[in-house]
C-alpha cells in the first residue's frame, strides 16, 4: 500500500517539476510575474514530495518489505538496522531517488537563500533545476521503479553487498551527491546568464557561493571515496584511476578550473567564456559521471543490446542538456570585449594558465576514462588504460601548476612587473629547494618522489605564507572570507602534496606467507603474526588474526585483520586492520589460509597517508570559508 | 605587422606548439598502456601474438587451482568453455577469486604458461571491466538479481 | 570560436552513435556456444513437479525440443515468459524448462503464478549440470535436434522477432539434415 503511494508521490514531483521548469521559464521569458512566481512554491513542494518517496523506501528497508523488488535484490533479514538504510543507496533505483532528493534539496536551498535575486533571475534558475529534476524523476519513474513489486514477495532478500556495509557507506555516496548535484546549481545559474544575457560582477556574486560550496562537498565526497578504498578494499591504495573514481574526479578538475575562472569574472570581467563553459563542463561532467558509474550501461556501449530503455534515455537525457547548453551557449554567449586587456605578465594570464592546466587535465582524464568505450563501439577491440597514463600526464601537468601556484596571489591584476613577485618569492623558492636537496639525499627509498614532494608542498606553503604575511602587515588592508578560504585550500595543496608524493615514495609492503610466530620485518617495524581465531559477527563469520606490532624492538600494540565470510551472499570479505598516525599508517591484511595454520599476510607501512585526506579536507574547508565572504550576501536592488 | 597582430600570432603558435606536444604524450601513454582482453582461445589462436603484455579474461576451471601449502604460489586454469589455458600468480589473490568465476589476469605468456603479475575477480576492488562479460557471452547482471553486478566496487 | 565546444560535443556524439549503430548485431555479446553441432551434455535431473522422477537427455532424444534455462529470481526470465507460452501453444516442438539454481517451492509458485507453459521441468538446483551446457546465466535456451546435437543457443530473452528469425530457421534446417 505504502509503495504504491510513494509511486503516486514520485508522479506528482514529477508533474510538479515540469510545472516548475515550463512555467518561470516562459514567465521569465515574457515577463509575466504570476508565472515566475511559481517558481519557489513548487520547488518547496518537490522537495516534500521527493522527501516522502524516499523516506517510503526507507521505511520499506526497515521492516525489511521483501515484496519490493528493489529491497528484496538489496537487503536481507541479517542485515543490522543501520545498513538498512544505506542500502537504501546501495544501488541503481535507490541512489537516483536519492540523487533526485539531493536536487531537491539544493533546489529548496537556492529558492530559500535568494532573497536578493530579481525575480527573473530566480525564475530562470529555479526554472533550469526543474526542468532537470523533470528528467531525472522522469528516468526513475519510466525505467528504474524502487517501487516495483515482486510477486510473489520473496521469503528473504539478497544481502547487500559486504563491501558496501561500512560506516564509509553512510556517508560517502551522500556527500559525493551533494557536490555532483551541487554543481547543478552553477549551472543553472549560467543557462540564466545566457537566457538573460548579462553575465555581469553582480551574477557572479550570487553563483560564486553556491559553486564554492557544492565544489567542497565533491572534495569531502571524493576523500571520503579515496579513504574508504583504502581501508575496505583490503589493497592499501588511495586511488586507482578508475572508471568509478575518474567519473568524480573530472566535475572536480572542471569545477576547480570553474572557481578560479568565476573569481577574474567577478573582479575583472574577463573569462566571461571560460566561466560559462566550465559551468556547463562542470555538471554535464557529473550527469556523466553518475550515469557512467550507476547504471553500468556506458561503460559497454553494447550493453544496450541488453537494457535499451535505459541506454537510451540516459543518452538522450545527456545530448538534450549538454548539446542544448552549448547550443544556447553557441548562439548567446557574450560579444565583445571580454574585460579589461591585461598583460603577459599579470594575475590574468596565471589565472589562464589555471584554466589551461586544469582543464587539460580534465580532458586527458576523459580521453582516458572514454577511449575503451570508443574503441569497443568502434570495433577496436577490448582494451582498458592503465593507472600510470593518468599518473604520469597527471603529474606533468599539474607540475607546472604546483610551481605557479605562489605567484597568483602576489601578482597584481592587469599589469604586473614580473620582477616583483619573483623577488618576493625567490628566497622561499631557494629554501624550498634546499629542503628538497636535503631530503632527497635523506630519504631512504623513493628519492626523487620525497624530494618532489617536499619541496613542491614547502614551495606551496611558503608561497601561500608570503602572501599572508603581506597581506596582514599592510595597514588598512582587508583580509577577507575569501582570501581565508583560498590561504585554507592552498595550504590543502601543500598537505596533499606531501602525503601523496610520500606515500608513493616511502611506503613499503610485503606479502608472505607467515604461520603462527614467524615475522616479518619492514623497516624499522616488525609484524608477528600470533594466530587466527575464528568467532560470529551479526551476519558473517569471522577468522580474525592477532598481530604483534614493534617497532626497533619497543611494543606498540596488536592488529586485529579480519577475513569475513557473509552469511546471505557467501561472499568473503578483507577487513584489514589500520594503526593510524600522522605520521604514518600500519596496515594489516589476511589473504588466504595456506594450510598448516599458516596465511598470506599483506603488511604496509604507509607514511603521511592521512596526510593525503586532511589536505582535502582543509582544501574543502576553504571552499565553505569563501562561500561565507559577506560580499556575496549584499543585498541587491534589483 | 602591427604587435597585437604579433602578440596573437605568437599565442597561437605557442598554444598550436603546445596542443601537438600535448596531443603527442597523450598519444605516447595511451600507447604503452593500453592492455588488451583475450580469452584462451584467442591466445591459443595466436591473436594475443604481438602483445607482450595483456590481459586474459575467462572463468577459473573447476578443479584447476591449487597452491603448494604454505607457499604463495598459487597456480589455476582459465577457460573460456573451448580452450584452457594454466596460470600462475604469486601474491594473494582477491576476495572474490573462485572456481568457476570470471576472472582478468594481467601479464605475459612464458612458454605455455600465463604467468600473471596481477589477478582480477568478479567486482574486486578496481572496477571489473565489462569486456570480460561481453567476451564470454557471460552477463553477470543477467546472473539473477544480483544488485552487485551494477554496484562498482568504490560504491556510490 | 563560440561554436568549438557544440562542435566538439556533437562531434564525439556522432561518433559515439555511429560506433554503437554498425556494430549493433543482437547477438554480439554472446560468444557463439561452441557446443554448436556438438551432441548435448547428458544430465540426468529430478522433475520439478515429480522430484522422485529422473528425466535424462537420452529420454529426450527421438524428436527435437527447445531448453529453457530459467529461474524464479531472475526478472528477464519473467519478461520472455509471455514470448516461450506463446510459442509453446504453437505446438512446434517441445519446449522443456531447465530450472536452474532455484528454491523447489519458489519455481513451484512463479510457474503457478505465471503459467506453466512447459513440456517438463527438469530441475537443477546445485548447477551440476549447467557448465557443461556453457550457462553462464539466465535466461539461455537452446535448441537441440532429434539426435540430441545442439544446433542453436542464445543468450538472454527471447523475443518473437528472434524465435522467427533463428529459432524457427534452425528449427526446419535441424529437421531437414536428418
Amino acid at each position: 500500500m505504502l509503495p504504491e503511494l510513494g509511486q503516486a508521490v514520485l508522479i506528482l514531483a514529477l508533474l510538479v517539476a515540469a510545472l516548475q521548469a515550463v512555467l518561470p521559464l516562459t514567465g521569465a521569458q515574457r515577463g509575466i510575474a504570476a508565472w515566475m512566481s511559481v517558481a519557489r512554491p513548487a520547488a518547496f513542494v518537490q522537495l516534500a514530495l521527493v522527501a516522502s518517496a524516499f523516506a517510503i523506501l526507507a521505511h520499506a528497508f526497515v521492516i525489511q518489505d521483501f515484496s519490493l523488488k528493489y529491497v528484496a535484490t538489496n537487503s536481507n533479514s541479517l542485515l543490522p538496522v543501520v545498513y538498512r538504510y544505506t542500502a537504501v543507496w546501495g544501488a541503481h533505483e535507490g541512489s537516483l531517488l536519492l540523487w533526485a532528493l539531493i536536487l531537491a534539496l539544493w533546489t529548496a536551498a537556492v529558492a530559500a537563500f535568494s532573497k536578493s535575486l530579481p525575480q527573473p533571475v530566480i525564475a530562470r534558475v529555479l526554472g533550469v533545476m526543474g526542468a532537470i529534476a523533470f528528467g531525472f524523476l522522469a528516468f526513475l519513474i519510466f525505467t528504474s521503479n524502487p517501487f516495483e513489486r515482486l510477486l510473489p514477495a520473496a521469503v528473504e532478500g539478497r544481502d547487500l553487498n559486504p563491501l558496501l556495509q561500512d560506516p564509509g557507506m553512510i556517508i560517502h555516496p551522500p556527500m559525493l551527491y551533494f557536490g555532483y548535484v551541487g554543481f547543478c546549481v552553477p549551472f543553472a545559474f549560467a543557462i540564466a546568464a545566457l537566457l538573460d544575457d548579462r553575465i555581469d560582477a553582480r551574477w557572479l556574486r550570487w553563483t560564486r557561493p553556491w559553486t564554492n560550496v557544492a565544489w567542497g562537498f565533491l572534495t569531502i565526497g571524493i576523500a571520503l571515496g579515496s579513504w574508504w578504498a583504502y581501508y575496505e578494499l583490503g589493497w592499501g591504495g588511495w586511488w586507482f584511476w578508475d572508471p568509478v573514481e575518474n567519473a568524480s574526479f573530472m566535475p572536480w578538475l572542471a569545477g576547480t578550473a570553474l572557481l578560479h575562472s568565476q573569481a577574474v569574472t567577478e573582479k575583472r570581467g574577463s573569462f566571461r567564456g571560460w566561466t560559462l563553459l566550465l559551468a556547463i563542463a562542470a555538471f554535464s561532467l557529473s550527469l556523466l559521471g553518475t550515469f557512467l558509474v550507476r547504471s553500468g550501461v556506458l561503460t559497454s556501449v553494447h550493453a544496450f543490446a541488453a537494457d535499451p530503455t535505459r541506454g537510451l534515455f540516459i543518452l538522450v537525457f545527456l545530448g538534450l542538456v549538454i548539446g542544448g547548453s552549448l547550443l544556447l551557449y553557441a548562439l548567446r554567449s557574450p560579444d565583445g570585449v571580454d574585460g579589461a586587456p591585461f598583460a603577459v605578465s599579470s594575475r590574468e594570464t596565471l589565472l589562464l594558465a589555471n584554466n589551461l592546466l586544469l582543464t587539460s587535465a580534465c580532458a586527458m582524464v576523459l580521453l582516458g576514462t572514454l577511449y575503451p568505450l570508443l574503441a569497443d563501439a568502434l570495433d577496436l577491440g577490448k582494451i582498458s588504460v592503465g593507472p600510470p597514463y593518468f599518473a604520469l600526464l597527471f603529474v606533468l601537468l599539474m607540475a607546472p601548476l604546483v610551481l605557479l601556484l605562489p605567484f597568483g596571489p602576489l601578482t597584481r591584476w592587469q599589469r604586473e612587473q614580473a620582477s616583483r613577485p619573483v623577488a618576493m618569492l625567490v628566497p622561499w623558492a631557494g629554501l624550498a629547494l634546499g629542503i628538497g636537496v636535503a631530503v632527497f639525499f635523506l630519504a631512504p627509498q623513493g628519492a626523487w618522489k620525497v624530494a618532489a614532494g617536499v619541496a613542491g608542498s614547502a614551495w606551496v606553503l611558503l608561497g601561500t605564507m608570503r602572501f599572508l604575511w603581506s597581506r596582514l602587515r599592510t595597514p588598512g588592508s582587508r583580509f577577507t572570507p575569501e582570501m581565508l578560504g583560498m590561504t585554507l585550500a592552498h595550504v590543502g595543496i601543500a598537505v596533499f602534496l606531501v602525503g601523496a608524493l610520500l606515500t608513493e615514495g616511502l611506503s613499503r609492503q610485503r606479502e608472505l606467507a607467515l604461520a603462527p610466530g614467524q615475522s616479518v620485518t619492514l623497516g624499522a617495524h616488525a609484524f608477528r603474526l600470533d594466530g587466527v581465531e575464528r568467532h560470529a559477527g551479526p551476519n558473517f563469520i569471522a577468522d580474525t588474526g592477532t598481530v604483534s606490532v614493534t617497532r626497533n624492538g619497543t611494543a606498540l600494540g596488536v592488529m586485529h585483520p579480519e577475513k569475513r565470510s557473509y552469511a546471505s551472499g557467501g561472499q568473503v570479505m578483507t577487513e584489514a586492520a589500520i594503526a593510524p598516525g600522522i605520521t604514518r599508517d600500519l596496515y594489516v591484511a589476511l589473504g588466504e589460509p595456506l594450510g598448516g595454520g599458516s596465511w598470506a599476510v599483506r603488511v604496509h607501512v604507509k607514511p603521511f597517508v592521512r596526510w593525503i585526506w586532511m589536505g582535502a579536507v582543509l582544501m574543502a574547508l576553504g571552499g565553505f570559508v569563501t562561500a561565507t565572504d559577506r560580499r556575496f550576501r549584499r543585498r541587491e536592488v534589483a | 605587422m602591427n604587435p597585437i597582430r604579433k602578440r596573437r600570432l605568437l599565442l597561437v603558435l605557442v598554444l598550436l606548439v603546445a596542443a601537438a606536444v600535448a596531443t603527442t604524450l597523450v598519444a605516447v601513454a595511451l600507447q604503452r598502456n593500453v592492455a588488451y582482453l583475450y580469452t584462451p582461445s584467442e591466445v591459443l589462436k595466436g591473436e594475443a601474438g604481438e602483445h607482450a603484455r595483456f590481459r586474459l579474461g575467462g572463468m577459473v576451471q573447476a578443479g584447476s587451482f591449487a597452491r603448494a601449502p604454505g607457499s604463495m604460489e598459487a597456480h589455476f586454469a582459465v577457460d573460456d568453455g573451448d580452450a584452457t589455458l594454466p596460470v600462475t600468480y604469486t601474491g594473494i589473490l582477491p576476495d572474490l577469486f573462485r572456481e568457476k568465476q570470471a576472472v582478468i589476469a594481467t601479464g605475459r605468456m612464458q612458454g605455455g604458461i600465463f604467468v600473471a603479475d596481477e589477478v582480477l575477480a568478479k567486482h574486486d576492488e578496481t572496477y571489473m571491466p565489462k569486456e570480460v562479460a561481453d567476451k564470454m557471452g557471460a552477463a553477470h547482471q543477467k546472473h539473477g538479481v544480483h544488485a552487485d553486478a551494477d554496484v562498482p566496487a568504490v560504491g556510490q | 570560436m563560440r561554436w568549438l565546444p557544440l562542435a566538439i560535443f556533437a562531434g564525439l556524439a556522432v561518433l559515439l552513435a555511429a560506433g554503437v549503430l554498425l556494430s549493433r548485431r543482437p547477438d554480439r555479446d554472446a560468444l557463439p556456444s561452441p557446443l554448436i553441432g556438438k551432441p548435448a551434455p547428458a544430465f540426468s535431473l529430478p522433475v520439478l513437479h515429480e522430484p522422485g522422477r529422473l528425466v535424462s537427455l537420452a529420454d529426450l532424444k527421438g524428436a527435437a525440443f527447445v531448453l529453457n534455462v530459467w529461474g524464479s529470481w531472475c526478472p528477464s526470465c519473467r519478461d520472455e515468459h509471455a514470448v516461450i507460452t506463446h510459442f509453446a501453444e504453437s505446438k512446434r516442438v517441445r519446449v522443456v524448462g531447465y530450472n536452474w539454481k532455484d528454491d523447489r517451492a519458489d519455481a513451484l509458485r512463479w510457474l503457478e503464478q505465471f503459467g506453466n507453459p512447459y513440456w517438463v521441468v527438469v530441475a537443477d538446483q546445485d548447477s551440476r549440470y549447467a557448465l557443461d551446457w556453457g550457462i553462464y546465466g539466465a535466461p539461455e535456451t537452446f535448441l537441440v535436434d532429434a539426435n540430441g546435437v545442439i544446433r542453436w543457443k542464445h543468450v538472454g530473452a527471447l523475443t518473437d522477432d528472434i524465435i522467427h528469425d533463428q529459432l524457427l530457421p534452425a528449427l526446419a534446417q535441424s529437421e531437414q539434415a536428418r
